[in-house]
């Protein structure tokens, strides 16, 4: 058996910074959260088969309808299925609390290495970090969807650029105190180059922390798209997603608190499931970062 | 303990340009024509130029930022683009109602919060650990809407113990107004006690590990003694922290709740302007609560100095 | 000089400490081995009980148990029996353990640095012993604290007492330890390497005081310890601890004289000795590394820095030879790790030179630097830190020679040599760092900076994070090697003992300066600075000749 670095060294260090500390079992919360949640997935992608009406369709003479068998969840102001829009209403949460973590992460990993690494930028990239950390990231986001329009682009932008600073912050902390590691000045004296350090010695350290910072920037996304919807400054209000199905229902809440409910219900289980995750990911992977948790 | 207080003091400087820098780049750059944007499909040629006018999107960027810098010093925030008034007596009006709820929901938060996370610690590993960290990840899971629309039904519809929506200015009628602020309050704290009695936990639990408290313990002191007049104190900075940079989401959760419970805050002012797409309240309250969180997160630092003798000489 | 035990006889004082048969496992895993399997001790009045072992060997549970502030949850008290006062401490619930604490058994512990709430007044901390334990009036209190500091020998007690943790020394915390235990007279102290976090001069003065106020009150006190110097120095009895057992217990004399236990011999000869070794000759040839007027200051740049330029390092001469071993020997703060850091350029010096290899390499950037990499290569103290946790020991070893442009296989055959070398089996190639002791991760760090081939080994306490029986293997293995490949090894160490028996010359460091250079027998045996007699005068034990079992057939001067 050759121990010379193969092209699975990459998945071998995966492995290793997610295997390390501990050989924790899934606990029984992490286990149901795993689970409703790839129920949510499920049915958000396979929404159009599984929605027993088109969500969109309109009938005037179902208006605010109780449950039937024809509408298990009854019916809206414009007599559309309740099921079928909560159903497909997962959709474009999922895939904005992905996209805007991968995204938030990605650009943040990136800063923040920068900054922990290299003394001179840190000092210019942290005060701009501290600057936009200082608005209030619903502000943030409100404001771009004013200037850009309802689309879901704008939509993904303004909810990941306020995240962008925490990541910087976490990874630039993870950096700065890797680098004191004797193993990372050991490498110094070994001559190794500044971006192997940085890649090899340091980045890695970075990946746990990450994972976990990720799942809950995720769950916070997904919060913030229906925050923005409810407000009116999310993605178009044709769209069914829960922010735009609870303040379409707002108006009928008194006569028809279901409205409210059922969307509310299954976005509360949503990023209820994705931040047990996140905290079954962060009690596995290494207890020291509770410290960083929040 | 002067020299401290200076550095904290000029250190919001650089922050405060970088939020006003944002804010005016914000528009400035945004792709595409922001005035056909805001004015909405059907506008007419007169409108548009109106709001370019409004604006101030016609000279060069140094020159707006410069002219709006000077504006800005006086207090000047711009006029509507809906009612043509200007927008600092706009916010002048509304801002009570939200400051009154805000201080309610703090001293709230406080007060449940941290007992919450010293019994969570204390009793670390038992049931009442459990409890407290599941209420915590609920907390952070359940939108504000969904809370307030929760507490509506249950104590307002169902129960009929509190009055719908409304709100009544404290000067006015104190009883009253505690009477409908209670559910607008507790809704905006859930998150915010979620937050707080998690990250007292968690620096409860640090400090109970040190060495110091070792000592405490070989003293022979009481355990009230420990927990409080050592662990607690050693505690506070984390903890005071992080009710500064949750005031981001208390800030987020007063538009909401303000807008569910149908109070005339500056929140609801955001919301109405949102869908009116009146883009300089948009703006001024961006700076506003900016400049809010910057300051209330000064005063903390500046806390520190009565906490940490360390932080003193 | 010769050796003074204390020679003190107690089998007429009350006992007031009765251990039997104590057992400690871990909390609600009852078949799990046991943390502590049976240990039993007696201290009697006025009586100083040393427990000695090393890491692991369960001293330190055993203290805790005694207090009653074993980890709740984790380790638990399973059997047998702890006496005091006609009591069995283990029977007693928590408000009755809590009202004998600092009243009749009271503790002090290693870390002074942490052991004080960072946020309260130093008096306060004690006075509130006084208010916990006595109903004595605020007024009193005050008066019998100060009264208490001045007994420690606390200078200006008015200001000290209003002080925080932080205004104060290392030194003087531990004697705010020692007020706070000892203000109510315990009948027990219980001090757990009350001296291992300090200098040995401050040591010295620590223990003495401790000493002092255990003849004028007649406490007993437990002593918890590595070192064995220290033993020879305090104790009247000695109880020698492994994996949870006490092997051998005895008046110190009878132990150090006359060990049974295998495993005390092993402990006793792993004490390296003052003595300095034979020397060896001068070797020929040109100085490996010469440094001329190294100079390094921290926080000398910025308008806004707030703390005054800090001289970690100034006029620093000296040249090393191959084959020869230098130590730099110093207390925490004289910058001997300062200097490595900049040989190895690990932290830029602020002036001055360093020539290695023909080449002044002290202000080379870099990437200019990168050629003389292979030339100096340095060994940590932290065997647990010092190797990337996610890479094999492979990895780990071919990391420099890959660097220098030598391929994979060669690099993992040279790595193969090489942990053979430094005697670790073969298959630890595909190994992580986690898999091994301490010790075997300092090999494997040896290893790794061998690798490149240097002509200097920096040692930067290399040997002082591991228990005195590794740490003589790993001194065995330097020497070996140095035979072998011819080395130039660059000691950094505060241990004397160490110094004394790996260098060649030893320099002594002293806030930044060289204050004494010469030969390790000159330096030891005939110091001629005050600072470095003061050194030598503070060594624990320095008369006894630990692995021979006698006293030091050379005595010092």
């Amino acid at each position: 058996m050759a121990a010379a670095p193969k092209p699975e060294a990459g998945l071998q260090w995966l492995l290793n910074a997610i295997t390390l500390p501990r050989h924790a079992r899934l606990g029984i919360g992490p286990t149901i959260a795993l689970a409703v949640l790839v129920l949510i997935i499920l049915s958000a992608v396979f929404a159009p088969l599984i929605a027993p009406h088109d969500p969109l369709l309109m009938d005037a003479t179902q208006r605010l309808k109780g449950p039937s068998s024809l509408h298990p969840l009854g019916t809206d102001s414009y007599g559309r299925d309740i099921l079928s829009r909560v159903i497909t209403g997962g959709r474009i949460s999922l895939v904005i609390g992905v996209s805007v973590a991968v995204a938030s992460i990605g650009i943040g990993l990136a800063i923040g290495l920068v900054a922990g690494f290299f003394r001179r930028a840190d000092a210019i990239v942290m005060r701009i970090m501290d600057g936009l950390m200082a608005i209030p990231s619903i502000m943030i986001a409100i404001a771009l969807v004013a200037l850009n329009g309802p689309s879901l682009w704008s939509v993904m932008a303004a909810i990941a650029i306020p995240e962008v600073p925490r990541v910087v912050r976490l990874v630039r902390s993870v950096v700065l105190s890797a680098r004191e590691e004797p193993y990372v000045e050991a490498a110094i004296a070994l001559g190794s180059s500044m971006p192997k350090i940085l890649f090899q010695h340091l980045m890695p350290n970075t990946l746990a922390p990450l994972i976990v910072q990720g799942t809950y920037v995720c769950a916070s996304a997904i919060l913030t798209e229906a925050i923005l919807s409810f407000l009116g400054a999310g993605v178009a209000s044709e769209i069914p997603t829960w922010g735009n199905i609870i303040a379409q229902g707002r108006s009928y809440f008194q006569i028809k608190p279901t409205l409210i409910l059922w969307p509310g219900l299954m976005l509360s289980l949503c990023v209820l499931s994705v931040n047990l995750l996140g905290d079954a990911a962060r009690d596995r992977l290494d207890p020291r970062l509770r410290k960083r948790g929040e | 303990m002067t020299g401290y207080f200076i550095r904290r003091v000029l250190a919001i400087v650089p922050v405060m340009a970088i939020v006003v820098v944002c804010v005016f780049l914000l528009l400035r750059l945004t792709p595409g024509d922001p005035a056909a944007i805001l004015a909405g499909d059907t506008a007419t040629a007169e409108q548009l130029e109106r709001i370019r006018q409004s604006l101030g999107l016609a000279d060069s960027l140094p020159v707006q930022f410069a002219r709006w810098l000077g504006l800005l010093a006086q207090g000047d925030f711009g006029t509507s683009l809906i009612s043509g008034s200007p927008v600092t007596g706009m916010i002048a009006q509304r801002i009570w109602p939200t400051l009154n709820i805000a201080i309610l929901t703090l001293i709230l938060t406080i007060a449940i919060a941290v007992p919450l996370g010293v019994i969570a610690a204390w009793r670390h590993r038992t049931w009442a650990d459990y409890a407290v960290m599941s209420f915590s990840v609920l907390g952070f899971s359940v939108p504000v809407f969904v809370i307030g629309y929760t507490f509506i039904l249950v104590f307002s519809l169902e129960l009929r113990w509190l009055p719908v929506q409304g709100y009544v200015a404290p000067t006015q009628d104190f009883g009253q107004f505690i009477v409908r602020a209670i559910l607008p309050c507790l809704a905006l704290a859930t998150v915010f006690i979620a937050l707080i009695a998690r990250m007292t936990r968690t620096s409860m639990l640090e400090v109970l590990g040190e060495d110091f408290i070792r000592t405490a313990r070989a003293k022979g002191i009481k355990e009230s003694w420990v927990l409080f007049r050592h662990a607690l104190r050693n505690a506070a900075v984390p903890i005071l922290t992080i009710i500064g940079t949750g005031f981001a989401l208390l800030i987020g959760g007063a538009v909401v709740t303000e807008s569910v419970f149908n109070i005339p805050g500056i929140g609801r002012l955001t919301v109405d302007a949102i869908l009116a797409r009146d883009y300089p309240v948009i703006q001024a309250m961006t700076l506003l609560t900016s400049g809010i969180y910057v300051l209330i997160n000064l005063l903390i630092d500046l806390s520190y100095a009565f906490i940490d003798p360390r932080i003193r000489y | 000089m010769t050796v003074q035990f204390k020679n003190r006889s107690f089998t007429d004082a009350e006992v007031v400490l009765d251990v039997r048969d104590l057992t400690v496992g871990f909390a609600g895993h009852p078949d799990a081995a046991t943390v502590l399997g049976g240990v039993s001790l007696r201290i009697r009045a006025g009586e100083t009980a040393c427990v000695v072992g090393e890491s692991g060997s369960g001293k330190s549970v055993t203290s805790l148990s005694i207090m009653g502030l074993l980890p709740k949850g984790s380790l638990e008290a399973t059997g047998g029996g702890i006496g005091f006062e006609g009591r069995n401490l283990l029977d007693l619930g928590p408000s009755a353990i809590r009202a004998l604490r600092a009243h009749k058994i009271s503790m002090i512990f290693q870390e002074p640095m942490t052991a004080l709430n960072p946020l309260m007044r130093v008096g306060e901390q004690i006075e509130e012993v006084l208010e916990a334990h006595t109903a004595l009036p605020a007024r009193d209190r005050r008066t019998r604290v100060l009264d208490m500091l001045a007994q420690v020998h606390l200078p200006d007690i008015e200001r000290i007492y209003l002080s925080y943790p932080h205004q104060l020394s290392g030194g003087q915390r531990q004697r705010i330890m020692i007020a706070m235990a000892l203000i109510l007279e315990p009948r027990l102290l219980i001090a757990d390497e009350p001296t291992t976090a300090l200098d040995v001069t401050t040591q010295k003065q620590i223990l003495g005081l401790i000493d002092e106020l255990q003849q004028r009150h007649g406490t007993a006190v437990l002593f918890i310890t590595h070192d064995m110097g220290v033993v020879a120095d305090i104790a009247d009895t000695v109880h020698v601890m492994k994996h949870g057992r006490i092997v051998e217990n005895g008046a110190i004399e009878t132990v150090l004289r006359q060990p049974r236990d295998a495993y005390t011999k092993q402990l006793l000869r792993a004490v390296p000795s003052l003595t300095p070794r034979t020397p060896r000759d001068t070797q020929e040839g040109e100085a490996i590394l010469t440094v001329q007027g190294l100079q390094k200051v921290y926080g000398e740049a910025g308008i806004f820095s707030r703390s005054r330029p800090h001289v970690a390092a100034q006029e620093v001469d000296f040249t090393v030879h191959p084959g020869r071993t230098v130590g730099i020997v110093g207390e925490s703060g004289s910058g001997k790790s300062t200097v490595a850091r900049c040989i190895v350029r690990l932290i830029d010096p602020s002036s001055g030179k360093i020539r290695i290899a023909g080449t002044d390499i002290a202000t080379l950037p870099p990437r200019a630097l990168k050629p003389y990499r292979k030339h100096v290569q340095i060994v940590f103290q932290d065997p647990f830190r010092s190797l990337n946790p996610r890479w094999t020991i492979a990895r780990s070893l071919i990391e420099g020679p890959v660097n220098l442009g030598i391929d994979r296989n060669t690099a993992l055959a040279r790595a193969t040599e090489l942990l053979a070398m430094v005697g670790m089996p073969e298959d630890t190639l595909e190994r992580f760092p986690h898999q091994f002791s301490g010790g075997q991760r300092q090999r494997i760090a040896i290893a790794r900076a061998l690798a490149m081939e240097p002509s200097l080994l920096v040692a930067d306490e290399a040997v002082s994070g591991l228990d005195v029986s590794v740490q003589a293997q790993v001194l065995a293995l330097l020497s070996d090697l140095q035979a072998k490949l011819g080395i130039a090894i660059l000691f950094i160490t505060h241990d004397l003992r160490v110094a004394a028996q790996v260098c060649d010359e030893v320099m002594v460091m002293q806030k930044g300066r060289i204050v004494e250079h010469d030969t390790a027998a000159n330096v030891l045996l005939r110091p001629q600075h005050d600072y470095t007699r003061a050194l030598i005068g503070a060594a624990p034990g320095r008369g006894w000749d630990f692995a021979n079992f006698r006293e030091l057939a050379q005595a010092s001067p």
